[in-house]
């Protein structure tokens, strides 16, 4: 079953075609990756998928009955957040927002989403620190965390192991292939890691601004522009 | 000494008055400072002064030439600052400059400083009239219960904009309701400590609880009683030892930080 389908998108970055034409959908349980050069674009058409920045033209198509709240992002972090100051209870419940258009204060079942995800992500002894104050990884986890509480079907990660150190972005993998595998939550990711990209998803999308490739791993890695950018790394 | 001074009536009026406006300045004030909008209080208490100038000078009431002038600059400010064309804080520096220039031009035309112009620049909450306490009482009435609802989506876009636009909050019409808020509380906060000073009342609060204080919540609710001790600190220091109420509070509102400055160190 397909929860979202784009068309044909093309979007704009500071008066330059930044993404051209892209067209995939996204099924039950996927777990795509977004691959690329930089500058080819992967980023900005998570972005204009989510509605971040205006699109030139195409469609993107939310299948019912899932629909733009059941949706968890994990964007890039902001240098605003550095000095921030906010529990990591109160980011993580922030989540739970998102669901109904009235909903002003958090309900039990908010706070117990919160929990749960917390101990899915084992930051849960850090409940009460401040959010500045943790490490690198500490903090990705916190916002995976948040972003899984508005995840019920689909969740999109930009670039999630940027800055991190090998170890941790392992874990960071890890984690995100359990959710998918566990949860049946499908999985959009922007990555810039290419072997990691192959080694966990079952599904890459390659942009050079244009779309060269969209298909399972397995067709990609005996593709001719599969090999020649996985090739050049492993 | 002080007590006495508590029995007089327009002492009561200027530190009530002056407590509701602080208050409103320090809540909308933690999401002005922490998206990095702090400069925003003190451009538009500067188009708030060109504008009450020219109402003075066309005789009429200047609180209601104002505040439309000022909501205008603020959604103005807001967009110029999104749009990235002109970057935010040279955005703000500019209007401010011209539009004390517009207001001396305006000024001089009409015969030089007079005390109303002295007023606008460096408040008189000590001389508050009835009409200013009950646009107060109305502003703070309408402010801080919007606040309280808005408070889980307003911390959502404050700490992250991206992931509530992008998870289904209207992030838009929050933003704008925010820069409508802080415009009314600009003017009507200009009134009492003076144009040259309001912007304090905005960011010293946030900035002070922040030192000390590591959640969200608990840096809100810190701002707001900050906000009361610097009024009522404030205004006593000025009935008694004889200096300007606004200066006075301004000044309260530093130490205050700094001894939040020391304690966070210290913890």
């Amino acid at each position: 079953m397909n929860l979202l389908s784009v068309k044909n998108l093309s979007v704009m970055y500071d008066n330059l075609l930044a993404a051209e034409n892209i067209s995939f959908d996204v099924a039950e349980g996927d777990y795509i990756c977004i691959v690329g050069e930089n500058g080819s674009g992967k980023s900005t058409v998570l972005k204009g998928i989510l509605g971040l920045v205006p699109l030139k033209s195409g469609t993107v198509e939310y299948i019912y009955p899932v629909s733009k709240t059941d949706i968890g992002y994990l964007p890039q972090q902001t240098s605003l957040q550095k000095d921030f100051p906010a529990s990591v209870y109160e980011v993580v419940l922030s989540g739970c927002l998102n669901a109904d258009k009235t909903k002003w204060f958090y309900n039990k079942n908010d706070k117990q989403t919160a929990l749960k995800n917390m101990e899915k992500l084992e930051i849960l002894e850090l409940k009460n620190k401040s959010y500045r104050d943790l490490s690198g990884g500490q903090q990705q986890r916190v916002l995976l965390a948040r972003a899984l509480c508005s995840a019920k079907k689909l969740i999109m990660l930009d670039e999630p192991v940027t800055g991190l150190d090998p170890m941790v972005s392992d874990k960071m993998y890890q984690i995100i292939s359990e959710i998918n595998k566990k949860t049946g939550i499908s999985v959009v990711m922007v990555s810039h890691d290419v072997e990691s990209a192959v080694k966990y998803a079952d599904k890459i999308l390659h942009l050079d601004t244009k779309m060269q490739f969209f298909g399972t791993t397995s067709d990609y890695l005996s593709s001719d522009i599969g090999r020649g950018f996985v090739g050049g790394r492993i | 000494m002080f007590i006495e001074f508590l029995s007089y009536p327009f002492v009561q009026r200027a530190i009530l008055v002056g407590s509701l406006v602080a208050v409103c300045a320090a809540l909308l004030g933690v999401s002005l400072v922490l998206k990095r909008y702090s400069m925003i209080g003190d451009g538009l208490s500067h188009v708030g002064f060109a504008a009450m100038s020219i109402g003075v000078a066309f005789n009429k009431a200047p609180l209601f030439v104002a505040i439309p002038v000022v909501i205008i600059a603020a959604f103005l400010l807001l967009r110029l600052s999104e749009n990235g064309k002109i970057k935010g804080d040279a955005a703000i520096a500019m209007i401010s400059s011209s539009s004390i220039a517009v207001a001396m031009i305006v000024v001089s035309l009409q015969g030089g400083m007079n005390t109303d112009i002295y007023d606008f620049m460096f408040g008189s909450i000590l001389a508050v009239n009835k009409s200013e306490v009950i646009a107060a009482i109305v502003m703070a009435a309408v402010i801080i219960p919007l606040y309280i609802i808005c408070y889980n989506k307003i911390f959502s876009i404050t700490f992250d904009e991206a992931f509530s636009k992008a998870t289904g909050i209207k992030t838009n019409f929050y933003n704008t309701l925010l820069a409508l808020l802080t415009a009314v509380t600009v003017v009507v906060g200009m009134r009492l400590i003076g144009t040259l000073l309001i912007s304090s009342l905005i960011i010293f609060p946030c900035l002070t609880a922040m030192r000390v204080f590591k959640s969200y919540k608990k840096v809100v609710i810190c701002s707001a009683i900050l906000a009361i001790l610097g009024v009522v600190i404030g205004i006593s220091a000025s009935c008694v030892l004889s200096i300007p109420a606004g200066s006075s509070i301004v000044v309260t509102n530093l130490l205050m930080f700094i001894i939040f400055t020391i304690i966070g160190k210290i913890k």
